[in-house]
Order: C-alpha cells, then structure tokens, then sequence
C-alpha cells in the first residue's frame, strides 16, 4: 500500500516532468482526450436526450416531469402537506434525546446537500439561462417543487430497504431497493436488472456529472484567475488530492471541506441577496423577464420550449431528484421510521433548486450579463454558440462570475474558492455513491473498492483536460440514465411508501410518534 | 440512608482524579451517593462526509463502550472501594447543559467539576465548563483545581 506522503511527492515530481514538456504538446494532450471521449460517448449521449417523435422535446426530460407530476398527485402533494413536519424533524423536535450522538435528521440533510449543492447551482444554472433564457428559471422552479415528491419517495425507499452489517454499518440506495424492493412486491426478477442497470448508470454518473464536470469546472475557474493553462495540470492535481482522501485515508482534508463548503454556500447566498437588494428596482423586472420568457422565450431560440427544456434538465441535474444519489445518502441515517428521512430529504430540491439556483439566475438576469438588442427588447441571439450574447462570450461558470463580479469585483476571487470547494465536495460524496454502486456489481472487498478508486481518480485527469461541451453532455446523460432505471422501480414500489405515510400520519396525530422538545 | 446526592462532572482525564478523589471524601463525609456524568461531545448540527455518516452507528457504539470501560468502570470502582454509593451516566451533547440536565433529574443539591487546565483559544473566547456551570448552575458548584 502506497503511503499517501510518498505518492503525493511522486505525483508532484511527474507534475513538473509534464510541465517541461511544453504548452503546445499539452494543449495536443487536452485535443486528444478531448476527441476520443467525444466520439465515444457520443451515440449514448444522443440516446438519452434524442427527441420524442415529431417534437424537440427530450423524452428523458418528459420522463422526470412525469414522474413528479405522478408521485405529488399520488402522495396528494406531499411537499406541501408535511413541509412543516420536515422543518421540525430537522431541528431536532421528534429526536429522542437517547439518539443522541447517532446521525441527526439535519446532518444527513446537510451530508446529501454537500453532493448536490455545487456546480449545478452556479454553472448549471448559468448554462439553462444563457441557452433558454430566462424563462428556464420558472420551468427550473417548478421541476424543484414537483421534485420535491419525487426524493421523499426514494429516500424513504432507501432507508426502508438499506442492507444492515453485524460491524453496524449500512448500505443502502436504489440498488438496494429495486433488488429487495421488487423482490417483495413479486417482481424479483425486473428488480435485479434494474438494479445493475442502475448501477452501471450510477457510477457512469459518478464518473461523469460527479467528477468530470466537477473537475472541468474548477479548471476554468482557476483558469479565468491564473490565465489559461492545460487542464490536466489541474487533472493531476485534483486527482492527487481525491486520491489522498479516499485512498490514503487523509480525513482532515474531507472533514474540513465539509465544514467549509456551508459557509461557502451561506456566503454564496448571501452575497446574491445583497445584489438583488441592491438592484430591488429591477427583481420585479427580472421576474417578469422570467415568467414571461417561461411561456414567450423571449427571442429565444427554441422559445417556451426551449425554455422549459433547459429549466427541467438543469434542475435534474442540479438537485437530482429521481436521480437516486440521495437515496444512497439517506440510507445510512439510523431512524425507527425509515420515512421521515423522505420527508427530511423532500427540503433538498427546495433549498438547492427553489432557492439557491434562482438566487443565481436572478443575479445573471439583473446583473445584465445577458445581452439584450435595445431595438426590440429581445435578448441578442448567438447561433454559433447557441446562447444567448453575453459579456465577453463566457458560458457556464464563467457567466455566473461575471455577474457577481459585475457588483463586487472581489467576488469572482471567492467564487473560485467556492467552485473548487464544492467540486471537491461533490467529487467526493459521488466517489461514495459511486463506489457503493461499484461493491453492489461486484461485491464489498477492498480489491474492488481500490480499483472504483484509482478508476475514478484517473476520471479527474480526462474531465479537466476537457471541453465543457463533451463533459456536460456526458454528465447530464449518465445521470439522466439513472433517473430511467430508478424511477421504473418508484412506480412498482410507491405503495409501499403510501402504506407508511399514512401510518406514520396516524400515529403522528394519535401522538403515538412523540414530540420531544 | 443517603439523603443527598451529588453530581460530578467527570472527564476521565488523569488530571480529573482530583474531583473524584474530593467528591468521594465530600459525599462520605455528608452521607451522599453521587452519579458521575461523562459528556461525550457532541452536535447534531455538525457536518459530516458520507463516510461519517455511514460509520457514525458503530463509531457510537465504540465510543461509548470506552467510555463505559475505560472511564466509567476505574472511577465506580474508586467509589465502591471508599464505600460511596455512585451511579454513572454516558451523555452525548454539550457538557454544561446536559450535566445540568441530570442535576435536576436526580435533584442533587451539589455539583462537582474539575478545573480544566486548559487555555485554548477557544477556552478563552467561548469560557471553560467549570465557568459556565458556575455561571449557570442553580444549585452551588465546587470547582475542584
């Protein structure tokens, strides 16, 4: 085994060896990885979001909304009803002070937030209002709340049906459900190819939208600050760090990214409040802008549609209800009643899509990034990019730091901390998810564990020395592919979840579920 | 027959003999069982990896048969040794408020806690536990050095 100090100097000394060897051959490296894995993927990236028959409506995305239009009408929205309840469990109300030091309702809400709140929220985000406009705000809105149902349903299923060691330890998610899930409800055997399917997807998903774009976009971060460089320099880097973690077992550098990465999410949203405040005259513009570019597309190419498309699919990927991530997350939470984690976990979409995502696309819509033809009053349309004119031509990220910039000119500075903060974050709660996926195919050992390890982290290299454009399709479409194993199993198994809220709802009103503070 | 009871705010750190040497001396002097509360530090407002979350189940398990162990059972046995009855109670929270907590619940009329020789920045900025019961008890606290 590899002391992680040894392989950190290794990996340092090949870092320079490359660095001799010239920005042009680098840049040949960044090409070459960069056509390869887009040819490669290609096919199944135009799978997953090919058109439904005679529209330019991607079937995935009807898929998801679909499905979280069905699970709030089934659990006779859900969101709304126990909203209250999720808040109580989360601040402690119904934990029984004898639990204490096992793993608190707002812990494995934060811990499933860590993976989730990042990237999406300020690249994703930018990346839906400079293509859609911004009346993708409004479709992304909708899908968090609809989405809301759809995590309550997994993440129920996930606690209810995790595996439990004699060590104590659990493991638990979709995969978990589907195969043991199915199995009660009779369809054993669809639950298992479901199941492998999923994982298959889960760690493709882990690799791509939790690790790849991840690293992409940390790279372009640190980039647009220390001038353009070659992206696997960054690769290496990040991919010594994850590989001290979750090989070598160098915890501090986790726990204080976990503490971190909350206060760089505060610090986000709060430094977005105060620019909309201090551009209050123009927040009900702004609004108009967005619920009328929800049904117009406001000049967009691809109009309401478009809109709606990029809302849904951005919001997907951002909070990834249906997704399944969570579920892994929140199987590992110790509860006597398996669904207050859904109702703990039905907060996410709301605090990661509802909140922080528009704080975002409010921001870039009022900060004036996008431009707009003073003739018409309809946004400038690029057609070669496929977006919308904006300040400098930047897209993604880049985009959002404009218009935080464009108010306090310090901030891209603290927007590159935050960026590489949560990406780190990200990439590792997916190296979980992912890894959990891994031993379900085959098999808890430490064998298999290294290797999804070392596999990973070499995935952090090629995602850095990427593009955006291959990156992003690939990690939308792996975890869309997810979301399409996942969901079937949801269908077959939301009775039982109904069968629990309408217990647990009795018993909450009986008092026999006892509120402790 | 004991009338009183006092509670005694037990770290298990090798400087805390001090406190449990005085509180057995006091409590037979007065005819009073004690019950040493040890705190096991903890927030459920903290934030944990993945990884945490999924070992925290048996983490807590091990960290509480340590304590029981190696903390708990040497300093019941000091009490049984003097002849003074006692009771130990494991707790994960915040020190001050849960020691506090289990004064009211076993109506002991005095507290006992060791002088930390702590002096972190933190002691120094947000107070030491010997301060804070002090500070919030309402029955008298004796800080042993």
């Amino acid at each position: 085994m590899f002391h992680p100090k040894t392989l950190t100097l290794a990996l340092v000394a090949l870092l320079a060896l490359m660095l001799d060897t010239g920005r042009a051959a680098a840049q040949g490296v960044d090409e070459a990885i960069n056509t390869a894995f887009g040819t490669a993927t290609g096919p199944f990236v135009s799978f997953i979001f090919s058109s439904l028959p005679g529209t330019n409506f991607p079937w995935i995305v009807l898929w998801l909304v679909i499905a979280a239009t069905i699970f709030t009408i089934y659990f006779s929205v859900v969101q709304f009803r126990f909203f209250g309840h999720a808040i109580a469990l989360v601040s402690g109300k119904y934990s029984d002070p004898n639990d204490a030091g096992e793993v608190s309702h707002f812990q494995a809400l934060a811990t499933a937030l860590s993976g989730t709140v990042g990237l999406g929220n300020i690249a994703g985000v930018a990346v839906a209002v400079s293509i859609g406009g911004p009346g993708a705000t409004f479709w992304m809105i909708l899908a968090g709340l609809l989405g809301m149902a759809t995590k309550f349903t997994e993440c129920t299923l996930g606690v209810k049906f995790r595996n439990e060691y004699s060590d104590g330890s659990v493991s638990g998610g979709p995969m978990y459900y589907l195969s043991k899930g199915m199995a009660q409800r009779g369809f054993g055997g669809l639950g298992k190819v479901l199941a492998v399917f999923f994982s298959i997807f889960c760690v493709l998903a882990a690799l791509g939208a939790g690790n790849m774009f991840q690293a992409n976009q940390a790279h372009a971060q640190i980039a647009s600050i220390a001038g353009d460089y070659p992206g696997w320099i960054t690769g290496i880097i990040f991919a010594a760090i994850v590989f001290a973690v979750i090989v070598g077992g160098l915890k501090s550098i986790a726990q204080v990214t976990e503490k971190i990465v909350p206060f760089m999410g505060i610090l986000y949203v709060g430094t977005a409040i105060i620019i909309i405040l201090m551009n209050a005259d123009q927040i009900g513009w702004a609004f108009g802008q967005i619920f009328a570019g929800a049904f117009t597309g406001a000049g967009v190419a691809g109009g309401m549609v478009g809109a709606l498309i990029q809302g849904f699919r951005r919001a997907a990927f951002s909070n990834e209800a249906g997704v399944g991530s969570a579920a892994i997350a929140h199987s590992a939470v110790r509860t006597k009643e398996p669904i207050t984690e859904g109702f703990v976990s039905l907060l996410e979409p709301l605090i990661d899509t509802v909140v922080i995502c528009t704080m975002t696309a409010l921001v870039i819509v009022i900060t004036g990034v996008l431009q707009i033809d003073p003739e018409t009053g309809l946004y400038l349309w690029d057609a070669d990019s496929g977006q919308i004119v904006t300040e400098g031509g930047v897209s993604g990220v880049e985009l959002t730091s404009a218009a935080f910039g464009s108010a306090f000119g310090f901030f891209p500075y603290v927007l590159v901390l935050a960026v590489i903060l949560f990406a780190f974050s990200t990439m590792l709660s997916w190296s979980y998810y992912g890894l959990k996926a891994w031993t379900y195919m085959f098999g808890e050992g430490k064998v298999q564990e290294l290797s999804f390890k070392i596999l990973f982290c070499i995935f952090v290299v090629i995602g850095a020395a990427m593009n955006l454009g291959p990156v992003i399709d690939f990690s939308d479409a792996a975890i869309f592919s997810m979301a399409l194993f996942n969901i079937v199993g949801l269908y077959f198994l939301m009775p039982i979840v109904k069968g629990e809220m309408i217990s647990y709802s009795r018993r909450l009103k009986t008092g026999e579920i006892k509120r402790f503070v | 027959m004991t009338s009183n009871v006092f509670i005694v705010a037990y770290e298990g750190e090798p400087s805390d003999s001090g406190v449990l040497n005085y509180a057995i001396t006091r409590a037979k002097a007065e005819g009073a069982s004690l019950v040493l509360v040890h705190v096991l530090e903890w927030s459920p407002y903290s934030f944990l990896t993945p990884q945490e979350v999924e070992e925290r189940h048996s983490r807590r398990k091990r960290e509480l048969a340590r304590a029981d162990e190696v903390v708990m059972a040497p300093a019941l046995a000091a009490c049984d040794t003097a002849g003074v009855s006692a009771t130990a109670v494991i707790r994960y929270g915040q020190v001050i408020e849960l020691v506090l907590e289990e004064a009211k619940l076993a109506g002991a009329t005095l507290i006992f806690v060791g002088r930390s020789g702590q002096q972190s920045m933190a002691t120094r900025i947000f107070g030491s536990v010997p301060l804070g019961l002090a500070q919030l008890s309402p029955i008298p606290t004796v800080i042993v050095p």
